[in-house]
């Protein structure tokens, strides 16, 4: 295993209660940076630490904090995402469940340096339980004095306050979050202007995933050089990786980005190989999102170097051969697997959760939808497969977010590595769902009701 | 499920807690803990009907349609009756090559009721959702504000027991 930044104290009994997380030398980030620091020094150890933005996009988080307008007398605010909904992630549900002062800990020192004086914390809604565990550390942080007024005889004022959604995967956007925590549908807003010149109630505002946020704390603590010799390139630091699918280990785990994607899929340190001795058929490396891998991309790039787990490694080949980091959710396939079946799945996901401004997403998702189910119950024509790319295309880039995008990658690169399967589906419909789902016949010509 | 209600008024604790959660935003932003408070409200009456909606918005002093456009838009608020024990069963990617279509067919079969449908007693309601962010303890699903991970067909008649005798033993708050 390599170093552990983040979870390197998740398996201390009582980590999760203030006591034990300050014995652990928790909160010294606060106490540097208010002590010793001047804001403008915090976020240059930010810059230097070459942190990327852990929710998807990987936009340098040093950057994105020098872009917050600082009019005189307008309040700033720190949001922070935990509305984690894309599929195949869970990390920083695991985190913050674990180690919630963490979180806490990283909104103060982060704060300090936007020069925020009240921070939030919007988690998706079905993670009532973690926002209970979260606003006890955050009573327990007023208690002991790391939030509130005069933090630390600084004179540094910082209020945090934790609330929620409810079931909308779209409010992960940062447009569509500000709008949700302002107690309005989540309907992404058209930008510019950005959130870092009008954000919440149309002030300057910075949104960061929960993962990025706490990355500053150890940032903070040894420096952001330090930080910045781990991984490779571009891409440093540590990442965390929800791993799922048909895999021996599923779980979250904490890895340096100069890892080859083979060691961690097979090593037993992560997710220990293939379940049931199966052969890997795919991969998706970040969250539904991005491009599906087969078998032959995954370990290695086309050009047949080995892929590591970091963003640039990912994504090497673009959409043609490669895909993305994204959020980190690691879904892995046995070949046993339907990628049709998949792919509708997938779709249906987005139908389900697009907003409904745009019409290309709003109409499109949906009858991608339509075309996958027929697809794979055995209505699919051959011309089908054709017109979902041409969907897709008409998708991506036409809309005011990025959902429309997630929506159209994953369409796109199923029919790009497996039109094979595909055709087959329209030829011998019954044999996959036989084969992969003990499905019986008479459920294979179900009326289509998508 | 009976429609009509002996009351829409909050309990003293739920209004205390409308009031906590109103003083976390600015004056005259309360409108911010709208989610919140339909949270609230949905723990305690199951699910939001209009004359509850109606109560929120004098509480916010917003108008009813600011609630009903934020109730109808979220999947998890209810604006029709469900039984007293909501099965939501993640259907998404990673759940689903997991096995999740079969955890929800049994329960289907175990319950004679089809997904989005609520037993004759009034007990319980199966929903399948989208990820609720478990993939790595797939299948699962959520009741309530518990997670039950790896679900198999033991683990959900047990549940299905246990909830059958004890209907609110899915909420750990208020």
């Amino acid at each position: 295993m390599g170093r552990q930044l983040l979870l390197d104290k998740v398996n201390v009994a009582g980590i999760n209660t203030y006591d034990v997380y300050r014995k652990e030398g928790g909160y010294r980030s606060v106490e540097k940076a208010l002590k010793k620091m001047t804001p403008e020094e915090v976020l240059e150890e930010v810059k230097t630490s070459g942190l990327r933005g852990r929710g998807g996009a990987g936009f340098p988080t040093g950057m994105k904090w020098s872009f917050i307008a600082k009019p005189e007398g307008v309040p700033r605010f720190l949001l922070c995402n935990a509305d984690e909904s894309e599929p195949g992630t869970f990390k920083d549900r695991y985190l913050m469940e674990k180690i919630p002062h963490l979180l806490v800990e990283g909104m103060v020192t982060s704060s300090y340096a936007l020069g925020a004086n009240q921070g939030y914390i919007y988690i998706r809604g079905e993670y009532m339980y973690v926002l209970r565990i979260l606003e006890k550390a955050i009573a327990e942080a007023y208690q002991n004095g790391w939030l509130g007024k005069n933090i630390l005889g600084s004179g540094y004022d910082f209020d945090l306050a934790v609330t929620c959604g409810a079931g909308a995967y779209i409010c992960g956007e940062e447009t569509a979050l500000i709008e949700s925590l302002e107690g309005e549908r989540g309907n992404p807003r058209i930008k510019p202007p950005f959130p870092a010149v009008k954000g919440l109630w149309q002030n300057p505002t910075v949104v960061n995933n929960v993962e990025t946020i706490a990355a500053v704390v150890p940032i903070i603590n040894d420096g952001g050089a330090e930080y910045a010799k781990i991984g490779i390139g571009r891409s440093t630091g540590t990442k965390l990786i929800s791993a799922s699918g048909n895999i021996n280990k599923p779980g979250v785990f904490e890895i340096e980005m100069n890892i080859t994607v083979e060691e961690f899929i097979y090593s037993d340190q992560y997710c220990g190989g293939i379940k049931n001795g199966k052969k890997l058929k795919a991969c998706v490396p970040g969250g539904s999102s991005v491009p599906i891998l087969p078998h032959y991309l995954v370990c290695k790039t086309a050009a047949g170097q080995d892929r590591l787990m970091s963003y640039e490694s990912l994504a090497d080949g673009g959409f043609a051969t490669g895909s993305m980091l994204g959020s980190g959710g690691f879904v892995v396939y046995d070949e046993d697997q339907c990628i049709v079946r998949n792919t509708w799945n997938f779709t249906r996901f987005y139908h389900h959760e697009s907003c409904g401004q745009c019409s290309p997403c709003r109409e499109g998702t949906g009858w991608m939808e339509k075309v996958l189910h027929r697809l794979e119950y055995g209505h699919g024509k051959m011309e089908d497969i054709d017109l979902l790319w041409d969907i897709q295309r008409k998708i991506e880039g036409n809309t005011i977010c990025p959902l429309g995008d997630a929506a159209a990658w994953p369409v796109a690169a199923a029919i790009r590595h497996f039109r094979e399967e595909f055709e087959w589906h329209v030829n011998e419909p019954v044999r996959c769902l036989e084969k992969n789902y003990g499905l019986v016949a008479e459920k294979v010509f179900e009326p289509v009701t998508a | 499920m009976e429609a009509v209600k002996q009351t829409t008024e909050f309990t003293p604790e739920m209004l205390a807690e409308v009031d906590r959660i109103i003083k976390l935003f600015p004056e005259g932003k309360q409108k911010s803990a709208l989610l919140r408070v339909l949270h609230i409200a949905q723990a305690h009456y199951g699910w939001l009907d209009v004359p509850v909606m109606d109560y929120i918005a004098r509480l916010l002093h917003i108008q009813p349609i600011e609630v009903y456009e934020v109730a109808t838009f979220y999947s998890m608020y209810d604006t029709v009756p469900v039984g007293k024990v909501k099965l939501e069963v993640c259907r998404t990617g990673p759940c689903a090559i997991e096995g999740a279509e079969k955890i929800i067919s049994y329960i289907e079969n175990k319950l004679g009721i089809k997904d989005g449908e609520t037993t004759a007693d009034g007990i319980f309601t199966l929903k399948s959702v989208e990820c609720l962010g478990a993939c790595g303890y797939a299948p699962m699903l959520q009741c309530g504000e518990k997670y039950h991970e790896h679900l198999t067909e033991e683990k959900v008649d047990a549940l299905i027991e246990a909830y059958r005798k004890n209907p609110k033993a899915n909420y750990m708050g208020m």
